[in-house]
């Protein structure tokens, strides 16, 4: 079953073909890499995906309902979440305060029951509060949860994006260079928790720069160059794939 | 020392007014980055407003003096909410795109726009509350007399402001609020709907002043339509000498300007009054622009 079906997609920046024309599913239940040399267009399509631009053309259809003309927290109410490749955490909150705000859409409480907190509002609360320390222990960050944001390496606040990600209850989660500046032994810990992640029936869509994690971790991988589809299937199909070879390697001269 | 203590209470008075106008000015400036130079006039038509509806209803005689005041104060509060949550969306949400100056020329504005439209429907006089609306009772706090209205204002300011803060710290709305603050782009991928919470900080805002317009009727029993200017300003300097964008930095400044204001008057001089404020406005940016509780804007290195 195809989760996410994205078809001819098409983006422009000016005279910049940004995203061209492209098509390619994710099944439900998989991991899916989406790889490419810097400039590629891997990013664009994610911000297409959620909302964060308008595509010029094409369709974007997740779980059979079209997406494309969306608000952005319409489509993470619907089940799409993701994370940054320059890390968007809110720096002033502390982590648990940052993954509460991920909670915030799968509440339904509005504010005229916050301001007079009536018994099932301050259930809700407390609730979140539940599943926000969840998550924290999901990502191993529990004994983080008072400390700001900010104060968090790098790697834990990589892995803080993905806990704040993870409480909106997405059914598709859009990873965006997680292991960007991680040692290898915080992405050996990161793999785990991305086969964890699909263990909990969330699909996983990634952007990554580090081939032997896309390799491990991805089912299926697409390959975008100069913002067109260049080659698309299983890690030996790409890795076999003389296209693919030469957009990273370049060909020889004659 | 009872002269002491009666500069302490008015201006604890006056202070906890200039935090509740404050709060507007920063918690808007916290989500969008815009000094809302209207809000001063927002204030100035509760002050209006609260005036009109005293009269018009005739409520005076059928609720005692203090349900008067409650049911007033809830009628200014939701009304110029209303008018804050159209002030966004005409003035502001438009320009939500444009360059951040064009925001405030439409501020600007839309302040003249407010002031005009209360001379036109009031007139330019001084317009007076009724005196006999509080009992004139005086209260003794530690042996010293003390008005009752003032106690009522510092209390109502207190009150509200320890509410705000909860809201804003406890609910996962109050959480939104904070998110949409530091990154709306981010805020919107957890789900959040930013346009509703700037909508919100222009219910919250608004009505805020819009209170603490009420009580400057009640307290001094003049109003005026210049009167947004003079006390708006005076509530700017209070979110700056706080932290502009911090919350609990606008109530701090809010009661502190007016306590410094409050002293300077009685002991330097009545008539700098307004100067100690903005001399106040001036050293804080030259020596803190960050404010007292704002944080250090650290360089990424």
């Amino acid at each position: 079953m195809t989760l996410l079906h994205l078809e001819h997609l098409t983006k422009r920046f000016g005279g910049l073909m940004a995203v061209n024309n492209v098509s390619f599913d994710v099944p439900a239940g998989s991991i899916v890499g989406l790889i490419g040399p810097n400039g590629a267009g891997k990013t664009t399509v994610f911000n297409l995906i959620t909302g964060n631009y308008r595509a010029d053309n094409g369709q974007i259809v997740f779980d059979g309902r079209p997406i494309g003309s969306l608000p952005t927290h319409r489509i993470v109410a619907l089940g799409v979440a993701r994370t940054f490749q320059t890390i968007r955490l809110f720096q002033k909150l502390t982590a648990l305060e940052n993954v509460l705000a991920g909670c915030h859409c799968r509440m339904k409480s509005g504010s005229i029951a916050a301001m007079f907190q009536p018994p099932w509002q301050r259930a809700e609360e407390a609730r979140a509060l539940d599943k926000a320390l969840a998550e924290l222990r999901f990502v191993k960050l529990e004994n983080q949860a008072m400390n700001l944001a900010e104060n968090l390496s790098y790697g834990n606040q990589r892995l803080l994006e993905v806990a704040r990600a993870l409480a909106t209850e997405p059914r598709l989660i859009i990873l965006d260079e997680p292991a960007g500046g991680m040692n290898d032994q915080e992405t050996a810990r990161l793999i785990d928790t991305i086969r964890q992640i699909q263990a909990r029936g969330v699909t996983v869509l990634l952007i990554e720069h580090d081939m032997s994690l896309v390799m491990k971790a991805c089912e299926k991988i697409v390959v975008l160059e100069n913002g067109a589809k260049i080659a698309e299937g299983g890690p030996r199909e790409i890795q076999a794939n003389p296209r693919v070879i030469e957009a990273y390697l370049g060909t020889e001269e004659e | 020392m009872e002269f002491f203590f009666q500069q302490l209470t008015n201006g604890l008075a006056v202070g906890g007014i200039y935090a509740l106008i404050a709060l507007g000015y920063t918690m808007v400036y916290g989500v969008l980055k815009l000094i809302n130079f209207a809000h001063g006039d927002l204030f100035m038509i509760g002050a209006y407003l609260g005036l009109t509806l005293l009269t018009a209803l005739g409520l005076a005689d059928r609720l005692g003096p203090f349900g008067v005041i409650a049911a007033l104060a809830a009628m200014v509060l939701v009304l110029v909410a209303i008018l804050g949550v159209l002030l966004e969306r005409v003035a502001y949400r438009p320009l939500r795109q444009a360059h951040r100056l064009s925001a405030v020329v439409s501020a600007l504005g839309a302040s003249i726009f407010f002031q005009n439209i209360v001379m036109i429907v009031y007139g330019a006089k001084f317009l007076v509350y009724p005196h006999d609306l509080l009992p004139r009772t005086v209260v003794h706090l530690f042996g010293m007399p003390v008005p009752l209205i003032r106690i009522l204002i510092l209390v109502a300011s207190v009150v509200m402001m320890v509410a705000l803060y909860t809201f804003i710290q406890r609910t996962k709305i109050g959480t939104a609020i904070r998110a949409a603050a530091i990154d709306q782009g981010a805020a919107r991928l957890m789900g959040i709907n930013v346009d509703r919470v700037i909508a919100l900080v222009f219910v919250i805002g608004p009505a805020l002043g819009g209170a603490a317009g009420l009580m400057v009727g009640v307290y001094y029993g003049q109003i005026n339509f210049t009167m947004g200017w003079i006390y708006g300003l005076k509530a700017f300097t209070a979110a700056i000498l706080g932290g502009i964008g911090n919350i609990p930095g606008a109530m701090v400044g809010g009661l502190l300007l007016g306590l410094i204001e409050a002293f300077a008057a009685a002991y330097l001089s009545i008539a700098w009054k307004d100067a100690f404020a903005f001399c106040v406005l001036i050293l804080i940016l030259i020596v803190r622009p960050t404010g007292l509780l704002g944080e250090r804007v650290a360089e990424k290195v």
